[in-house]
């Protein structure tokens, strides 16, 4: 591995006290003193401070971006109306997925947020093959999330008109920490924000925010349990370019119009795959499990239909426990005939078969203001 | 009390051992989430993986620290792993061991080396 990029908030963590590691080619807070389990907890009870500024901003400008954009994700991008976002999806030739990201309409063009380990490949496959737009990689800009159910309250003492967002609103708003891009959506199934800022002000819009009795330093630790607790995928984990978006049951990221029988039906790379298995099902399926003891399925543990013999049906994606639901929780990959809510399966953990139910996602209730 | 390289505690109590994990390993591990203990009865051999737990972070394996058999197993921390960050050195030991052979005792620190090793 070379040199570990550091964001604009290194200084902090580490005044901080958080737990330093490499992340997507970053030096990044794994946990901060409070700890993974009190971090997690406290985001859902109050609001946790996120550094995402590993994750690309980029923006997209051209007479039709939109319609440029729709040719390389499976998403109506055209029918997003300003100010707002949309879950999207980067897809390759074989139907595989490239990456996931955030698109939002702002009017004259389009603001991407992708993650920080696929940004490099993500800009060079738009600059190829998006040759009708102008692509600005943002990179004086650090962007961060504000989660939990006193979010709001937090963000609305430093830009009042915040609060008046819906999940899923983009707007420019101007601070003391200057013009901050704000979109209230997130990665924790909670209410919240996410918020760019310049890279100037970032560390003092943070400490603005770290200041206030609500707010707490969330880690990537406690992130990621986080997100699982929301059945949300991590990149490289759940899905990859060895999954499909049927596969992974992201279908509801494929809007109708994109579709068989849609006005923009295809025309996006892989969709002869896609299509069919929106038509035909896929043969595996990403689902939520449950173990129904307390030891926690991690990523890589094999599945099986019984307690004993057969050849493996699948494989968990991500696994951890949760400190809300207060037990393990995972997702993986499991052969259709396995994938409805309530079958039993196996995960073989150091040797041993242990049962875990096939259920729905999230597995705790998201609380997104609607 | 002796201590392990591999974080390990060991404390005589009458003919048999305690064995439990420093508050160090507790606090490198993070919040423990499960742990699996032995069974009591078990014959256990040095380095054998006897006890696994897990905090949020991953899985590590707890490895037998003498020859002998288990003669009781604290199963409160089963039940609240949490009990293993709360006060490991104490109330959360793992088990108690019946010695078959104690000479690997002399290659264990004392408190004073132990301090020196984890620096």
């Amino acid at each position: 591995m070379g040199e570990l990029y550091r964001t604009e908030l290194y200084d902090l963590h580490v005044a901080l006290g958080a737990k330093m590691v490499p992340f997507a080619g970053y030096e990044m807070p794994v946990q901060y003193p409070m700890g993974v389990m009190k971090e997690h907890l406290h985001c859902r009870e109050a609001a946790g401070l996120f550094d995402v500024s590993h994750m690309g901003q980029v923006i997209l400008r051209g007479a039709d971006a939109a319609g440029a954009l729709e040719r390389l994700v499976p998403v109506s991008i055209k029918a997003l109306a300003e100010g707002r976002q949309r879950y999207a999806l980067f897809t390759n030739e074989d139907g595989g997925i490239l990456d996931d990201l955030m698109v939002a309409n702002r009017g004259d063009h389009l603001f991407l947020v992708v993650n920080a380990a696929c940004k490099d490949a993500d800009i060079a496959h738009m600059r190829a093959n998006l040759t009708d737009c102008e692509i600005e990689v943002i990179e004086d800009r650090a962007l961060l999330a504000l989660q939990g159910p006193d979010a709001e309250t937090a963000l609305a003492r430093i830009a009042p008109d915040v609060a008046d967002m819906i999940f899923m609103d983009v707007a420019v708003v101007a601070s003391d920490f200057g013009e901050l891009w704000v979109s209230r959506s997130g990665y924790t199934g909670e209410d919240g924000y996410e918020v760019s800022v310049e890279a100037a002000q970032a560390e003092a819009f943070a400490k603005a925010l770290l200041a206030m009795d609500e707010v707490a330093p969330i880690g990537l630790g406690a992130r990621d349990s986080l997100r699982l607790e929301a059945g949300l995928c991590l990149y490289g984990n759940d899905i990859d370019t060895s999954t499909s978006p049927v596969e992974a049951a992201l279908e509801w990221a494929v809007q109708k119009v994109r579709r068989t029988g849609g006005a923009r039906e295809g025309g996006f790379p892989g969709a002869r795959r896609i299509l069919a298995e929106f038509r035909n099902g896929a043969s595996r399926r990403r689902v939520g499990l449950l173990p129904e003891g307390r030891a926690p399925m991690r990523a890589g543990t094999m599945l099986f239909a019984g307690a004993e013999g057969g050849t493996p049906i699948g494989e968990v994606t991500s696994g951890a426990f949760g400190p809300t639901i207060e037990g393990p929780l995972s997702m993986g990959y499991v052969t259709t005939a396995q994938a409805t809510i309530g079958t039993t399966v196996y995960g073989e953990v150091r040797g041993k078969r242990l049962p875990a139910k096939v259920a729905d996602m999230p597995f705790r209730p998201s609380t997104y203001k609607r | 009390m002796k201590y392990t390289e591999e974080h390990e505690w060991l404390r005589e109590e009458g003919d048999v051992m305690v064995v439990g994990i420093t508050a160090h390993a507790a606090e490198q591990l993070g919040d423990v989430v499960f742990v699996e203990l032995p069974e009591v009865g078990d014959t256990i051999s040095k380095d054998d993986e006897v006890v696994v737990i897990e905090s949020v972070k991953a899985a590590s394996d707890i490895l037998a620290p003498l020859d002998g058999e288990i003669v009781e197993v604290n199963s409160a921390i089963e039940d609240e792993p949490g009990k293993v960050n709360d006060d490991p050195e104490g109330e959360a030991w793992f088990f108690k061991l019946k010695v078959s052979d104690a000479s690997p005792l002399d290659d264990y620190m004392d408190e004073a080396a132990y301090k020196a090793f984890i620096g």
